[in-house]
Order: C-alpha cells, then structure tokens, then sequence
C-alpha cells in the first residue's frame, strides 16, 4: 500500500498544522510516513503545500504524484494538477460546478465539498475549514475517524473542552458530509495495520533530540529559516530539561556565546543557515585557535546571500569546509535522515570534545523540515575526551591549557578550580596560552592542533553503500537526497537498472582511502547533488583524484523527487 | 584571603613607555585583590587592541578572544558559570566600534558583570587611526581631513541603555580607579567603566596634562549617582571640566536572577550523563 496525500492553500489557512495531523494520524496506525512541506517566505497569502506520503513499508522521501489532493483554494488545484497521479483525486471547496472541471485530466476524480458552508452552518471559524478538509479526507479513504478525533482532543488539549469539541464537530460534519454524499470515496481504502508507536519527526527535532541526550546545557540561536526550528524546539525545552537557550542579538553573539559558555565547561551549541553561518566564520577560528569544543548546524537553503528564504540547495558544502581564515581543524558531517540526525548531534558533541575542535553538521531545508517516521531513539553515549574531573583537577601542578602531547589534544579544564589559573586565547600562543609569535613555536603549535586529525581520522564511521555491491550504475551523494535516492533505488531496480548508492557522511576529514577503493571498483558513477556545481563531486576529485562518470544537479530550490532521480539515471543510461 | 601580590604574573607588559594601561593594570590587580574574592574566582575576557594581552600580566583566568567581541564570550561563560566573577576588558575601537551592537545588549540585560573600557579615543594597535570615541574635526591617519561623526558618548549610551552601574577613571589616576573596580566588581549587575587612557605615542590631544587639567571627582561635590537626569548632564559635560567617579548606579535584577534554569546551580554543575529523553520522545508520537 502506498498513498500521497497533499493539502494546499494560503498561507494562513492552517496547512502545516494540518499536514502534520495527517502525518501522525497515519503512525497512529501503525504505518509509515513521510511527509515534506513547500511555502514561500510570507505570513500571509502565497502558496503553501503541505505532502503526506504513506505506506506500510518505510519510507525515505516525497514523491513527485499525488494521490488525493486537497485544494484549499483554486490555486492549488492550477498549481499541482500535472502533479496528480493518473487516477488522482481531488477535494475542492465548493457544490457541484467545478468550472471546466479546473482543465484537470478526465481520468482525475473531482470530489466538490462545501467546506466554507460546513463552517458556517456549525457557527465557527472559517480557519477551521482544514479541520473539515481532515475529516473529508478521512471518509474518503476509510480511515479511522476516532484517530482524528484523539488528536484533536491532544492538540488543543490547552485551549480547552470547548474548542476540543468544535474541531470535533468540524472534523465530523466533513467526514459525514463524504459519506452521503460520496460514499464510495477514493476507492482507496487505508487501514491502520497496528498500533506500534513511532516517532513523527523532522530534522531539526531530531538534532535537537540528539543534543539534549548527549547533554547539551546551552544553545545560543539567531532565527533563520531553515534552521529556527532547532531554536524553537529546544526553548521549548529549556525548563524540561535545565538548558540556557537564549535568542541572542545576532548570529555572531550566539556562536560567541556558545564558545564562552563551551569553554566554560558545558556542551554548547549553536546553528544558523548560511547567511547567519556567515557571520559566524570569524568565532569559528576563533574556537579552532583556542581549542575551543563546539557545535554548529548550518541548515542550508539556497543562496547566494538572502536567496530563497524557505526552499532547499545542498549549496554550502564548500563554505562549510572552508568557512573562516587560517589552516585548522574541523570535522563536517552531512546526515541523511533524521536518525542520522539525532546520531550526528550525539557524535558531534564527542568529537568536539574528545578533540577540541569545532564540528560542523550540514543538514538543509527538506531534512530539517520534513518528517518522517522512526522508532524512538536509543540514549547517546557520553565522552567528553580528556576533559579532568575534580579530583584530576585536584592532582595537577603547573597546568598548560595547550600542552604538547602526541595526540596534539591537551587536557581540558573547568575554569574556577582553585588548583588551576590558565588562560585560553585566540593570539597565536605557547603552552600556556600566552602570545608568543616565534617562527618555531608557530609551527609547533600548528603541528599540534593539526596532528589530531590522525587520531580523527581512525575512528570516524566509514562511508556506506546501500544496495548490491558490483551494481551497474553507482549513486554518489550526501545529505537530505539520501531519501530521494533511496527511493529512486526501488523504482530503478523495478525497472531492471541494477544501482547501488554510496553516501558520505563525514565529508570532511575525508575518508579518501574508502571512497576512492569503491570508486575505482564502481562500473559508472554518477554523483547526485542539490547544487549547480557538483560540489562533493569536485572534492571527491580533489581527494580522490577521480571524476565521477556523470553528474545528476538540480539547484530550483526544491528537493528532487525519486521519479526524478529515477528518470534522469535512466536517460543517461540510454543517452549517457 | 588573597593579597595583590596573588594577582601577579612574572610577565613583562608589551605596552608603550608610559601607556595609559600600566595605569590601569595596576588598579585592576588591587580592584580584584580589594574585592575580596580569589583569584580563581574570576575570569577575564580582553579583545584585540593594546589592552588585549593584559590577561597574560593578571593571575586570574583569562580568555583572549577576537576584536569586539569580549561580551558575548562573556556572556556565555558567566551564563554557564555564575558562580565565576566575570569581567571583560575592551578598548574603545574594540568595544564601541565594532562590538558596539554587543555593548548594547549586554546591558539590557544587565549581566552581573564587569566591562571595563580602555578608552584612548584612537585605534592604537593598528597604528592610529580615528576611533568612534574620536572628537569630530580629529585628524589621524584614516582620517586626514579630520573626523567628519560626532563621538560616540559611553556613557549617555549607557544611560539610555540599561547598564546598571556606569562609571568613568582615569588612568593617570590608579587609586581612584582601583576603588570604582572594586565598587562595579561588587555592585550586582552590568558594571560599565569608561576609563581615559592617554596614547602617549598617537595621541597627541587627549594626552596625561589634557585630563589632569579637566578632571574632577564627582564624590568631592556631593554628587549622588541615583538620579538618571542629573546623571546625563555629568555624562555630556566634556569642557573644561570632565567628571570621573560613579555617574549612575541602581538595583534592579540580573539576568541571571530570572533565568529559571540557573536558580539552583550553575550549568556546569549538572550532569552531562544519563539525560533521558523519553518522555520528550513522547511529543512526537
Ligand atoms: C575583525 C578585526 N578587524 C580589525 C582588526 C584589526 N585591529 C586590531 S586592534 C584594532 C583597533 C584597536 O583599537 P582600540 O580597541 O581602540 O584599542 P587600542 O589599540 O587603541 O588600545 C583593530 C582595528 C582585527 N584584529 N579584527
């Protein structure tokens, strides 16, 4: 069983809201969902799409049909009409004179409910329209209603009974209204195949998630879409779980204040999105020079500068890896999915430790807001490297903040141990942290910092292949087109394209070694990137020194879509 | 209980002969050392500028970080930290140019914590150019022709601002301004300093005889620092006559105190380990 299910309208109309009770109603019952949204950067009006997909299998990524369209207005129905399925459906807000039947396809089915007048004849809200587009959709695909009803009752649980029973009503006139009026439905009929609990998550939330379990005391944030979910998520928190989350007066107060807070012993994190992350590459050396351990999450959308506020681009690999002056050390890791996401978090915050290092984790737009069903996650593992604790503090004399050690990390303090004064700076410096600027202890100290990368090196995760070793056509990519590629695998391998994928998710250090053996063993590569300028094919070649066969690139700001994926492999199969 | 001597390193300061800092360094050893607190208790964060080395000359805590930028850095230790005395030092290129939307911030806060300005009116490091405490008409390298702004006044800033505890030394006068160390280190919440400090190598205005000339004690008239109003006239007058002490102080909570997280111990006192997250899971089902 597999079902898309999409609810358009204005901005304003409660898309988001409704979508994501779509989303969790169908994990309710045990299925599988993924579900992405599309809006512009307005409050009001513009265009907003909201896409369920569903299925009793797992699913990785959108898809480019719909299966049941939901048009709160006119302009959905003109905006995604080439998007149906062949023998889609459509619920539209009106009687029964859908106007040269919207130029949509004959085969389509137009199903008219008079949701404006459901409202009206109740006495509530017209904003409540969605509540009864909810209670449509259900009666025509036969789903549970008291699913609905129950997430109803949790969501405005805090506004109270009243307003819990009016959504009620709401949800059971459109229900109703469908079964009299329509009651064959969609002839698609979903059933809720258990009731096995999974989590409805998206990106940010599982960062966030993966923060909090590895400890996190202290997030700093500016908003900037993609990434202000994160800062919403976790000031929702703050009290739950004994956090400082403080919305700062700019990007590079809260880089600032997540290195003094880190330094003063705390796991802090910071994220932003590329135009923020901007301005956050000066603290970035900062914390690099002072060993400084930290977080950053760079959610990308697509730029150059303001660029597409609210739309997806993995444009910001390069900037990333490179963000900030001078030769350092840094690790950057690009999850794919939300699992990976709340691993990252829980990683990141090892290695920033254990090493002293800033850790970058790149996500983007489509991962960070899009949901997708996981089983609950299991607790982080905590390491905090060499960080001494009361009684090695008690112990030291003499204490060196940047002592030379073989591995290059010095043990790390808490400031405020009366045993240890020291001083952390950003100066070039010597052991114990005073400006010194002599030919040779600048290289020693370089030396020391950049040696670490052997140990880091060693103990990062290797790349991993999905699918048959020895495939005809090998995927190369990384970040949030995983899913969409994942996907493209199953539609692919139904049409006899024998493909594997190879995802890498520690971009940097690189594991050349790794990638280059399964490169070299690959029969056609084709790199995958939501970019225009195949930037992890030019590391891979700058790494590797080779060239992946063809490159797939999409940079309209939207996310690709497996059919897509699918296609554009097949035609270069065909046309190469 | 520590003695000044504690708060002494063997290293040697890089400054001028004669700098407006060594003035400052002296009393900001005996403000700590007169505070009564260790000299772990306390952390300094200094910027980029002349001043910038002077953790290194101090036996405390420090942390040397980039240009304008001391207070966030600050804020985020002490938010971490609250049981440690922060203070943070910064020049007035450093402080009021480019950190000056940070300077605004940390006090409407009003973070318990110490900012202290070394204000030479000129960027000095970097060889002498104007700075945005620079008088209009000042001719310096970067501005030939003379500054064409209005200076920047700390201390009306300050007023306007939020800063709960605002006051001003000068640097030829250490004793003077080891007491308002003292006072702004134990007066709870965002302290300002704005200190004068001749640049005795590019600063041929504003040098040691200008202020000795201009400056005058506000406690030696009577002045009490509790009424805003009387505070901006003190804080606007730049004449033949330049006021030094206490401009403005009042109680009025700190951030610290109403951040809810931080009432029962520091962040850094709460375990890293074992945080369980499963009923923050629950949300999402
Ligand atoms: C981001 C950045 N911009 C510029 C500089 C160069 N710089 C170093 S010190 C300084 C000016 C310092 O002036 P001030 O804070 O008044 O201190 P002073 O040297 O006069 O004591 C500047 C512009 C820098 N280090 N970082």
């Amino acid at each position: 069983m597999e079902f898309s299910w999409m609810i358009g309208g204005e901005a304003g109309f409660g898309i988001m809201a409704s979508g994501l009770t779509m989303s969790k109603a169908f994990a309710r019952g045990g299925l599988h969902v993924f579900d992405t949204v599309e809006y512009p950067s307005l409050i009001r009006g513009g265009h907003n799409s909201y896409q369920v997909r569903v299925s009793d299998r797992e699913v990785f990524s959108h898809t480019g049909y719909i299966d049941l369209l939901v048009a709160l207005n006119k302009e959905t129905v003109h905006l995604h009409k080439d998007e149906m399925a062949p023998t889609g459906c459509i619920v539209f807000n009106g009687k029964e004179d859908p106007e040269d039947r919207f130029d949509v396809h004959a085969d389509i089915c137009l199903f008219p409910i008079p949701l404006s007048e459901i409202v009206q004849n109740l006495g509530v809200k017209s904003i409540m329209q969605n509540t009864a587009a909810l209670g449509a959709t259900f009666g025509l695909i036969g789903y549970d209603l008291t699913i609905l009803e129950e997430l109803l009752t949790e969501i405005f649980q805090r506004k109270g009974e009243k307003i819990i029973q009016s959504n009620i009503k709401v949800a059971r006139a459109g229900y109703d209204f469908v079964m009299e009026n329509h009651p064959g439905g969609t002839g698609i009929i979903i059933k809720p195949t258990d009731n096995h609990r999974r989590l409805v998550i998206n990106g940010n939330e599982a960062v966030g998630l993966g923060a909090l379990s590895a400890g996190l005391r202290f997030y700093s944030a500016y908003p900037m879409t993609p990434a202000s979910g994160l800062l919403h998520f976790l000031a929702a928190e703050e009290q739950n779980h004994n956090l400082v989350v403080k919305h700062t007066e700019d990007e590079l107060a809260a880089i600032l204040m997540a290195i003094g807070a880190s330094h003063a012993g705390v796991r802090a994190m910071t994220a932003s999105s590329g135009g923020g992350f901007a301005l956050m590459t000066e603290a970035l050396g900062m914390a690099a020079m002072t060993e400084t351990p930290l977080v950053v999450m760079v959610a990308q959308r697509p730029g150059p500068s303001t660029g597409l506020a609210t739309r997806s681009e993995q444009g910001d690999l390069r900037f990333v890896m490179h963000a900030s002056q001078g030769d350092f050390l840094r690790v950057v890791m690009a999850p794919g999915d939300v699992s990976e996401c709340y691993w990252a978090a829980g990683r990141a915050f090892n290695l920033a430790e254990k090493y002293q290092i800033p850790v970058l984790i790149i996500t983007d737009k489509y991962l960070t807001e899009s949901h997708k069903t996981v089983e609950p996650f299991e607790p982080v593992t905590v390491d905090r490297g060499l960080l001494l604790n009361l009684e090695e503090m008690d112990a030291v004399s003499n204490y060196k903040r940047y002592e030379l050690t073989e591995s290059g990390i010095s043990p790390r303090v808490m400031p405020g141990h009366p045993n240890i004064i020291f001083d952390a700076n950003s100066n070039e410096h010597n052991e114990y942290g005073h400006d010194l600027d002599n030919p040779d202890n600048r290289t020693i100290m370089m030396d020391k910092r950049m040696n670490k990368i052997e140990s880091i090196v060693k103990e990062l995760e290797e790349p991993v292949i999905y699918g048959p070793p020895g495939a005809d056509v090998t995927l190369v990519g990384w970040g949030s087109t995983k899913g969409p590629i994942l996907e493209a695998m199953l539609l692919m391998t139904e049409n006899n394209i024998s493909v594997n994928f190879l995802q890498i998710i520690f971009i940097h250090p690189f594991p050349a070694e790794k990638v280059s053996d399964i490169l070299k063993s690959s029969k056609f590569t084709i790199g995958v990137e939501n970019n225009k300028e195949a930037q992890l094919g030019g590391v891979i070649r700058e790494r590797t020194g080779i060239e992946l066969n063809k490159k797939i690139l999409k940079y309209n700001g939207r996310p690709f879509t497996p059919e897509e994926i699918a296609n554009r492999v097949m035609e270069v199969m065909i046309h190469g | 209980m520590a003695e000044l001597a504690d708060f002494r390193t063997p290293i040697k300061p890089v400054w001028c002969p004669g700098c407006g800092n060594f003035g400052i360094l002296a009393a900001l050893r005996g403000g700590l050392a007169d505070s009564g607190l260790e000299p772990h208790q306390f952390m300094i964060v200094s910027g980029i500028g002349c001043h910038g080395a002077v953790i290194q000359y101090i036996n405390v805590n420090g942390f040397h970080s980039i240009h304008g930028r001391t207070l966030p850095v600050a804020t985020g230790i002490r938010l971490a930290n609250h049981e440690l005395k922060v203070i943070a030092i910064s020049g007035d290129g450093d402080g009021y140019g480019i950190g000056m939307g940070h300077f605004i911030h940390a006090m409407r806060r009003n973070l318990d914590i110490t900012y202290i300005v070394h204000n030479n009116k000129m960027y000095s490091l970097t060889t002498g150019q104007t700075s945005p405490t620079s008088d209009k008409g000042f001719s310096t390298k970067s501005t030939p022709f003379g500054s064409i702004e209005i200076a920047v006044n700390p201390l009306t800033l300050a007023l306007s601002s939020g800063a709960s505890f605002i006051a001003r030394g000068f640097a030829g006068d250490p004793p003077h301004l080891r007491k308002l160390i003292t006072e702004a280190i134990t007066h709870k919440g965002f302290s300002l300093i704005d200190v004068l400090q001749p640049c005795v190598t590019f600063n041929k205005v504003n040098t040691n005889d200008f202020y000795k000339e201009r400056v005058y004690k506000l406690e030696d008239e009577g002045y009490e620092p509790v009424d805003k109003a009387a505070a901006y006239e003190r804080a606007v007058e730049w004449n033949s006559r330049v006021p030094i002490g206490v401009i403005y102080k009042e109680d009025r909570p700190t951030y610290e105190d109403e951040v809810v997280t931080i009432q029962d111990m520091p962040l850094v006192k709460r375990p890293v380990e074992g945080v369980d997250i499963t009923r923050t899971m629950e949300q999402f089902m």
